[in-house]
């Protein structure tokens, strides 16, 4: 992604969502923006039909933990395929009330990813036709990709992992 | 026949009579674990609930784990039809986040893999598509050059299927002898035998008849839930990810992106069939370019991040130490977020890695094509019957281990 594109992008942004942007960065080649989490739907429907970018396709969402901030970000990918831009949204919503508005009025594509941020982090989207967990059985009662959920069972004893453990 | 059908009863719904029916979990004619409860109208499909997760295994949870060199086994399970796209996907993944330039002969010894996988891939689903409209004579014809695919994998690496292929900056060791000649061979038997094939499917009317118009999908739809690889590009959208964003020298490569029409069950076959030519073009070409490159370069020449030889590490002082290194996690790993996608077999394959500089991933998350596309299932077999549920399904090209990660 050139220069040029990038700029473009932001100052598409910056025409109606000024104060929204806290943070932008290129990281290697994706342009990656973070953003306040209250617009984040209206500035992805601004990026969707705004004639200089035109992001139409939703790439991938997920959810990613942060345990020091005590955050969830929901990461956002992008992909305009009219002008081959790439882009990347980020916004953070605190541990204990992770809520945020569904993105399945704009793609429907967003349902299942989604669900799954929902299964494994326990996002709440706002208005989802159907948030239940989608991967892990519907009984379970925490949400297993935070960082808090060791992947092993820390009871056993027969595991030394002073030397290879994270 | 007409694939879609009206509801030919006067009854208002609500005294309608309709039926459940579970399809899956383990059904034979869905070729994985897919459960799906239909709510039927006679034979026809009136509303479709897909469950998912049956063989859910944790994938990013475990990668948190793993160091990175450890993680590809993982991505060998998800797509297993493919295994080396995806093996090599996250290679190039890890790759670009160390800054790791390859020298052209691995990417071109690379693309020969993947599009060889590729193969495999599509002739799996194709012939799976004719198995399942009734003509099994295709399958048995196209396996055994699927079968010569897994040999020349085996002569790369020693296995067939969860192939574990390559290393991180290259590949595990150079390609032997044997291997370049059953490539060759295989260049001069698969094009006969994938005409046959042709010959046999592709202008049958009984397997066109059963195929148009079964399971289509607008290109707008397609787009909307974010379909690709063959599926998207039946539907018309030209987007292939080795054009947009060219990766392992994709770019210095003649072939075209074959699109459909309809973006139904016919299309879905027809792109797959051209695909396997433009591979075909496509090896060819990587196999001229091979010749013409040094024969001992095999890995880049990045000692901190590839594991060296094991002989080596018996003999060598210095490669001891950075075999301990790697392992051990001592080698210093740049922090960032990297987001690199390949063309799998069925889509859009992508790797988001985030790094905080120690020696496992602190988050990674696969786009796995199949997953995001699926959910578009129910949508298509709505108003059809349902042996056209099916054979939508086998074109789909979904994967259960893509799907469930």
């Amino acid at each position: 992604m050139e220069g040029t594109d990038q700029e473009k992008i932001i100052s598409a942004l910056k025409e109606k969502f000024e104060g929204e942007i806290l943070h932008a960065e290129m990281l290697y080649d994706f342009l990656t923006i973070t953003l306040k989490k209250d617009q984040i739907i209206s500035i992805i429907r601004h990026l969707y039909d705004h004639p200089d970018t035109q992001f139409q396709y939703l790439t991938t969402l997920c959810g990613i933990h942060y345990p020091d901030v005590n955050q969830i970000a929901v990461m956002y990918q992008l992909h305009s395929l009219q002008k081959n831009y790439r882009i990347r949204l980020k916004i953070y919503l605190p541990v204990e009330s992770p809520v945020t508005p569904t993105l399945t009025t704009i793609f429907p594509a967003a349902n299942w990813l989604e669900r799954e941020t929902f299964d494994f982090f326990g996002v709440i989207f706002e208005g989802h036709p159907n948030l239940k967990r989608i991967l892990n059985v519907e009984d379970m009662i925490i949400f297993p990709l935070r960082k808090e959920y060791p992947l092993e069972d820390q009871t056993r004893e027969d595991k030394n992992d002073t030397m290879f453990g994270r | 026949m007409e694939a879609k059908h009206e509801f030919t009863d006067q009854l208002p719904p609500e005294e309608k009579q309709y039926s459940y029916l579970n399809l899956g979990p383990t059904h034979p004619a869905t070729h994985g674990i897919f459960q799906n409860v239909l709510k039927m109208d006679g034979e026809i499909i009136v509303e479709a609930e897909p469950t998912i997760g049956y063989i859910h295994r944790a994938f990013e949870k475990l990668a948190e784990r793993r160091p990175f060199y450890q993680i590809t086994p993982l991505t060998d399970r998800m797509n297993y039809c493919s295994s080396p796209i995806n093996n090599m996907g996250w290679h190039m993944t890890v790759e670009k986040l160390l800054n790791i330039e390859l020298p052209k002969r691995v990417q071109y010894i690379r693309i020969v893999i993947m599009e060889l996988s590729r193969i495999a891939d599509h002739i799996i689903c194709n012939t799976i598509i004719g198995q399942d409209t009734g003509a099994t004579t295709g399958f048995l014809y196209l396996f055994q050059m699927r079968e010569r695919i897994y040999e020349i994998f085996e002569e790369i690496c020693g296995a067939r299927l969860t192939t574990n292929i390559g290393r991180i900056g290259g590949m595990e060791r150079n390609i032997p002898k044997r291997a370049w000649e059953k490539i060759d061979a295989f260049m001069v038997d698969f094009p006969p035998a994938l005409q046959e094939f042709t010959n046999l499917l592709e202008r049958n009317r009984i397997f066109m008849d059963r195929t148009i118009n079964c399971g289509s999908i607008s290109a707008e739809r397609a787009l909307a839930y974010s379909f690709s690889g063959p599926n998207l590009r039946a539907a018309g959208v030209d987007y292939d990810v080795r054009v947009m964003t060219p990766y392992s020298s994709y770019e210095e490569f003649d072939f075209i992106i074959p699109v459909g029409t309809n973006g139904d069950t016919y299309d879905r076959f027809m792109v797959r069939q051209s695909e396997m030519w433009e591979s075909m073009k496509i090896i060819r070409q990587a196999l001229e370019k091979i010749k013409k490159e040094p024969a001992h370069i095999y890995k880049a020449d990045v000692p901190e991040f590839v594991l060296p030889p094991k002989e080596e590490v018996y003999n060598n002082m210095e490669a001891l130490i950075y075999q301990f290194k790697i392992v051990m996690g001592e080698t210093d790993v740049p922090k960032g977020e990297v987001y690199h996608c390949v063309e799998g077999g069925n889509g859009e394959l992508g790797f988001y890695l985030i790094s905080d500089g120690g020696r496992t991933p602190f988050r990674l998350h696969f786009r796995r094509p199949c997953f995001i596309y699926y959910q578009a299932y129910p949508e298509m077999i709505k108003g059809s019957m349902l042996s056209d549920a099916i054979l939508t399904m086998s074109s789909m090209n979904v994967i259960a281990g893509e799907l469930d990660a």
